[in-house]
């Protein structure tokens, strides 16, 4: 079992209605691609976020990653648009 | 220094500080305020939310890849979150180095990848109703030629 802290914000937040969640994932070999085709099943919103055509970016233990960013338990995965601050 | 909060900041306790040390003969400093417009609306204010942790990491790792390109003295970056009135100071980027140059380039630098790479999102307010900001493709090719 592979267990995530997911986080979700700004405009993602608003759209799942929804800050934080864990998920438990069967064992396997798990990068940040599989785990968005598994958000995106959810169907809904959670399909237009993750499946959708807008650009999303995404973090690991609060450093920016990539769609081929290997997974492994504990870590903290973070879904957000891109950023607008300054 | 890094600090992102929620109060207001000092600007003039700020550049003091960045000045404080004698080896430092010039400082170069830039404050990013809440103007009154944005793609072609009014707009009333803002409210700034930001991924706490990572983005004090983004800022701290910003600030050594410009330590390693420049010789600096001290630096400053502040960003406010939360709710911000028109005019309001949101962010303030400072750096002192011995020379200008590099105390203008650092600065730049710093504000072109915290504009790109530090996870803060602005929600304006309009007199519609309230709209996340979108990321522009002029801070990307802004960050891009320092590359």
């Amino acid at each position: 079992m592979l267990t995530l802290e997911l986080r979700y914000f700004a405009s993602v937040r608003e759209a799942l209605g929804l800050e934080r969640e864990r998920v438990e994932l069967a064992d396997g070999d798990w990068d940040i691609a599989a785990l968005q085709t598994h958000l995106a099943a959810r169907g809904g919103s959670w399909t237009e976020t993750f499946a959708g055509r807008g650009k999303l970016l995404c973090a690991v233990d609060q450093s920016m990653a990539r769609p081929t960013t290997a997974l492994t338990s504990g870590m903290e995965v973070a879904f957000f648009p891109p950023v607008t601050g300054g | 220094m890094i600090s992102v909060q929620a109060q207001p900041f000092d600007i003039a306790a700020l550049e003091t500080w960045l000045g404080e040390e004698r080896s430092s003969g010039a400082v170069v400093s830039f404050v990013g305020r809440v103007r009154d417009h944005n793609d072609g609306q009014a707009v009333q204010g803002m409210c700034l939310e930001h991924y706490p942790g990572m983005t004090e990491k983004a800022l701290a790792e910003i600030v050594a890849e410009a330590e390693v390109r420049w010789p600096l003295g001290r630096v400053a970056v502040v960003h406010r979150v939360g709710e911000l009135p028109l005019g309001e100071a949101i962010v303030f980027v400072g750096v002192a180095s011995a020379h200008r140059q590099a105390a203008f380039e650092a600065c730049a630098y710093i504000m072109d990848y915290l504009k790109t790479r530090a996870p803060f999102w602005k929600k304006e307010r309009t007199a519609e109703g309230s709209r996340w900001v979108d990321a522009r493709e002029s801070d990307e090719a802004a960050a891009l030629r320092w590359s």
